[in-house]
């Protein structure tokens, strides 16, 4: 099977400061990787790296076989609190039709298959309900719905997702927990940051940073006391 | 009300000019409210200043010293927010007071300045010539057909800069085609409604528009109505009640903008106290059915 993300001996950071260094993995069709740190850990970082927001200070990277940002219709990319939600008025639909964007270019017209993926990202993510209002009216966790929807109306084939479940309940939580199941189902990949340990019971892997990787593996074994403690400077309920 | 356009041509004139400039205004003012970019379009508006004053020195037209120093601020923002790390409201003001410093000092060389000063700040108005409407409407198709060609990339700016460059978009490419078009609106429009102004007419009108709608196109298009509309009453109260032409539009514009924020804030208040009443009329109802249960 042909890998979706490569990294290896990778170096990431900001304007030639390294933040992590020496990242090896590689993720399959409809893998999960979950980064888990602190605030500053590298989790952001490394996203930006692979959506190809911020050039990788040395190593070697690629998605989907090409150099990150190189298929950007292919490759969908959600960043932590959008800036404008508080004061954006447009409408919540129209947010979500943003993701056909990287499909349509400049000129190309929408058409009908645009317009169904787009009503159906918004069905999935519960977006529908409130899909006529302005984004500056909806709270929180709605204008966090309605950014996912945009996302999963790229219908990449890679997802990096900044944050996902800021500002959701419970309920809100466990919809994103099976969205991401059911785009795996497709073959999706998905690369998660996240502050929430739980999101990481159903991921094929952890990464565990504190400006360095602190462990990689499956969750029972980058979940260790040990690596938690020295990530965090605790360790998990048990 | 339509005398004054009936019976002098300068009205007229100004009429055509101010509805141009609304037209405009309301494209590269409705991503300027959207993006928050009204510190940048404030500077840009003064930052065409000493491009102007040295034009005029040299006794070439004003219009191209403002496209000049409209392209020295541009770059010098961008340059000193990349080079010097600082954020782009400290950049924006340092230029902004430098160019406006810069500008009066080039105008102070010459007594005969004082009135091309008076001029460039707030405008002509009321001696607009047909070559100068044709400027503008050249412009305005300009802005309005970059602007669509545009669209999706400037709507997602909006959004978020990690989105435009994730969908495809480069940031740094359609941020400095949108800084362009806020730059060509102020050269075209600071002639008619002068530097300081300009701010105004692309601010007010976009921002009543940001109020009502939930469409860019809309927007744009409550925009252009509501510049329109203050255009008119400006020049008719600058003209019955002798003030001057583009403060007259550009308060009226600020007006309009309060009048439907206003307007807007009772509605909703309306609308709350009508499903207060509702929701309280439902629990009204509640005991008598559930009395009818019990019988």
């Amino acid at each position: 099977m042909t890998t979706s993300i490569h990294a290896s001996a990778l170096s990431i950071g900001h304007d030639g400061r390294r933040v992590v260094g020496d990242i090896t993995f590689d993720l399959l069709p409809g893998e999960l990787l979950v980064l888990i740190g602190t605030n500053g850990s590298g989790k952001s970082t490394l996203l930006k790296t692979l959506a190809g927001m911020l050039a990788p200070i040395s190593g070697e990277v690629s998605i989907l076989g090409r150099q990150p940002g190189a298929m950007p219709s292919r490759v969908a990319f959600l960043p932590q609190h959008p800036v404008s939600s508080h004061t954006l008025p447009l409408r919540a639909e129209h947010v979500v039709e943003m993701g056909r964007y990287a499909h349509l270019g400049l000129l190309k017209r929408s058409t009908q298959i645009d317009r169904e993926i787009v009503a159906q990202s918004m069905e999935r993510t519960g977006v529908k309900e409130f899909a006529a209002r302005a984004l500056r009216d909806l709270s929180g966790g709605q204008q966090q719905r309605t950014h996912l929807a945009q996302v999963l109306a790229r219908r990449a084939e890679v997802l990096l997702l900044d944050e996902p479940t800021a500002g959701l309940d419970v309920n809100g939580r466990q919809s994103v927990a099976d969205l991401i199941s059911q785009e795996r189902e497709n073959g999706v990949t998905v690369v998660l940051a996240t502050h929430e340990i739980s999101d990481a019971n159903s991921a094929t892997a952890v990464m565990l940073l504190a400006h360095r990787v602190v462990a990689i593996g499956p969750p029972e074994e980058a979940l260790r006391d040990e690596y938690l403690r020295e990530c965090f400077g605790f360790t998990q309920p048990h | 009300m339509l005398q004054p356009f009936l019976n002098n041509e300068f009205m007229r004139h100004a009429l055509y000019a101010g509805v141009l400039v609304s037209l405009i205004c309301a494209v590269a003012g409705t991503f300027v409210v959207l993006r928050g970019l009204a510190f940048v379009g404030d500077a840009l508006a003064h930052g065409v200043l000493p491009g102007i004053a040295t034009a005029l020195l040299l006794g070439v037209s004003g219009v191209i010293g403002a496209a000049a120093g409209a392209a020295v601020m541009m770059m010098g923002v961008n340059l000193v927010t990349r080079k010097l790390r600082l954020s782009g409201d400290t950049s924006v003001g340092l230029l902004f007071v430098g160019m406006l410093a810069l500008g009066v000092m080039i105008t102070s060389r010459s007594k005969s300045f004082t009135g091309d000063l008076t001029r460039i700040l707030f405008g002509e108005l009321l001696g607009v010539r047909w070559s100068q409407l044709a400027w503008q409407a050249a412009a305005f198709v300009f802005v309005g057909a970059v602007a669509w060609v545009c669209r999706r990339p400037f709507l997602l700016l909006c959004v978020d800069e990690g989105l435009t460059e994730s969908s495809g978009f480069s940031v740094k490419r359609y941020h400095a085609i949108m800084l362009g078009l806020v730059a060509v609106t102020v050269v075209a429009s600071f002639q008619i409604v002068g530097t300081l102004l300009v701010l105004g007419m692309l601010i007010a009108p976009s921002a009543t528009g940001a109020l009502i709608s939930r469409r860019l196109f809309t927007m744009m298009v409550v925009a252009a109505i509501s510049g329109s509309a203050a255009t008119y009453i400006g020049l008719l109260i600058s003209y019955h009640a002798d003030l001057a032409a583009g403060a007259s539009i550009v308060l009226s514009a600020v007006v309009i903008f309060v009048v439907v924020a206003a307007g807007r804030e009772v509605r909703a208040a309306l609308n709350r106290r009508h499903r207060n009443g509702q929701d309280n009329g439902q629990e009204d109802e509640l005991p008598h059915q559930h009395a009818h249960v019990h019988i």
